[in-house]
């Protein structure tokens, strides 16, 4: 049996320049941020996101690793607006941005977990997403309805981050919170060999039932090539119910975007060494 | 004289929106749109279900901020979604900016391809106005919301939706659209927004300076109905003791 675990740093070297990277979770909501301060440390660049956006993209964008975005949204929920994204939307240093509904990016998620080239949807149409996307293509029915609908394309990614409670190191997977959001499609979209998993805690395999139902259960070993243990890993988003978003340490991230020079000390103090210097840092406020 | 606030009244114009939806989804986003949700199960329509705002239908009248829930369902998003594909939910969402025909815009201000403000994205309007009922709350009616053309259509408008053959035509629905200023709905001819009520003490004439498009504006316009006694106990008593709806939306 394959014992998968393996180190954040591990995981991001076996990313190139150019790839397309999934990221789970859902705004600032159990995000597998230790794996993207591991993409931070890297010097990859050029990379693809596919994300239902918080500072996940943020973080990112203000290192100018993203050549390409695929979002529906970025927010921090109880801050409405991503401050790096949206610096870099409004001085348009993204250089390839592709804004979807929420549910098309499901759907294309989906379709690549399914290996179908594409699959149909009335989300979209008449909206300026397909203005604005012009390679988005659309179908017609091929039942006497013959209704016209958006074939929303397979994203197909090169590599998923997903951040779930507990595991065990083969990479069966629970989520204890209120909502799995898309994270079984990001692994299931990405190639096999790259489909990496954090979660708070590695367990043996018969104490997964412990802390939840079979209901939880929503990640099987098939879906993941990597396990990471990553205790606060998602920080500063939230993990219910492990812990709630920390939103002084949001506000303090936020602030510091608005302005070069604080966001400086804020990567110095934060963001310039290992995950470990990071949890430090954080507990030592 | 009723002692109803601006926020109340437009909680409860809001909660009107879904008077006879029945048992669907009953979809608020931001503080008055939800209490206009839950005011309305809580009082005329009590087949409705709604949301902690999280991933839960609650089956209590919770509060806004309240963690007293008692659960009656689980729609984490993918039911969510699987829900609005179906049809079975009314949303009201906010808007930075709307025209005369519905398109209503969440994502950007200026060119999208580099935006002067980058706003949310379009979220899931597109979904969401093209398969079920949609409503709009807009806290801020000025001429610079209420605009010629919209920026970035995210959420579709009637002039869109009839573009897009006979599904479409026949599932869109924009019902109403709430300001701080009156309520308007789009039953006209050519689906173009009308004004529905007035609050009290708002002129036509401040309608019409805080739009830049032009009004259907009906021969006689009532204004807008004040809270019941009961509504108004509901809401103070049990929704919103802690009165976010005046937070949100102070009277002038």
């Amino acid at each position: 049996m394959a014992d998968k675990r393996m180190t954040e740093d591990e995981a991001v070297a076996t990313l190139s320049d150019g790839m397309t990277i999934g990221i789970g979770g859902w705004g600032s909501r159990r995000k597998p941020m230790s794996l993207v301060r591991a993409l931070l440390r890297t010097d990859l660049k050029d990379l693809t996101i596919v994300s239902y956006g918080g500072p996940d993209v943020g973080l990112l964008c203000a290192a100018g690793k993203v050549k390409r975005l695929v979002y529906g949204f970025v927010s921090l929920d109880s801050i409405a607006l991503e401050p790096h994204f949206r610096a870099a939307r409004q001085n348009g240093t993204i250089p390839e941005v592709v804004e979807y509904d929420e549910g098309m990016l499901q759907w294309g998620l989906y379709a690549a977990s399914l290996r179908l080239p594409f699959l149909p949807t009335r989300a979209g149409l008449g909206s300026d997403v397909v203005k604005n996307d012009p390679s988005l293509r659309s179908v017609k029915s091929p039942y006497a309805d013959g209704e016209e609908l958006l074939a929303v394309p397979a994203l197909n990614l090169d590599a998923a981050f997903v951040h779930l409670n507990r595991a065990d190191e083969r990479g069966n997977a629970q989520f204890l919170g209120p909502d799995l959001y898309f994270d079984d499609l990001f692994l299931n979209a990405a190639a096999v060999g790259r489909r990496f998993m954090s979660v708070e805690k590695i367990v043996p395999t018969e104490d997964l039932l412990k802390n939840g139902t079979i209901h939880t259960m929503k990640i099987n070993r098939s879906m993941v090539d990597g396990v990471i243990e990553a205790p606060n890993g998602a920080h500063f988003t939230n993990c219910q119910p492990d812990y709630e978003r920390d939103e002084k340490f949001q506000k303090e991230y936020a602030d510091a975007a608005k302005d070069p020079e604080t966001w400086k000390a804020f990567v110095d103090t934060y963001l310039s060494g290992s995950e470990a210097d990071y949890q430090k840092a954080v507990a030592a406020r | 004289m009723s002692d109803a606030t601006l926020g109340e009244i437009c909680v409860v114009a809001v909660a009107d929106t879904f008077r006879g939806d029945g048992e669907i989804f009953a979809s608020g986003m931001g503080t008055i749109p939800m209490l206009g949700a839950r005011l309305a199960r809580a009082t005329f329509e009590p087949d409705l279900l709604v949301s902690d705002g999280e991933a839960f239908f609650v089956a209590n009248d919770l509060p806004v901020g309240g963690t007293d829930k008692q659960v009656e369902g689980w729609i984490p998003f993918r039911s969510v979604f699987d829900t609005l594909w179906g049809g079975r939910r009314h949303v009201v969402m906010g808007a930075s900016q709307i025209d005369s025909y519905g398109n209503q815009n969440i994502a950007n201000i200026g060119d999208w391809n580099k935006p002067k403000s980058q706003l949310l994205g379009v979220r899931g309007a597109p979904g969401n106005t093209i398969n079920h009922t949609t409503s709009y709350f807009i806290g801020n009616q000025t001429n610079r919301v209420f605009v010629e053309k919209v920026d970035t259509v995210s959420g579709i408008g009637y002039d869109r939706a009839a573009e897009l053959g006979e599904w479409v035509k026949a599932h869109h629905e924009l019902r109403r659209v709430v300001t701080n200023l009156a309520v308007y709905d789009f039953n006209t001819p050519d689906h173009r927004m009308r004004v529905a009520s007035l609050h009290p003490g708002v002129s036509i004439d401040d309608v019409t300076a805080a739009c830049s498009f032009e009004l259907v504006i009906p021969s006689d316009i009532p204004t807008t109905r004040l809270p019941t006694d009961e509504e108004l106990r509901v809401l103070r008593e049990v929704l919103d003791p802690k009165s976010f709806r005046d937070r949100e939306l102070p009277a002038a």
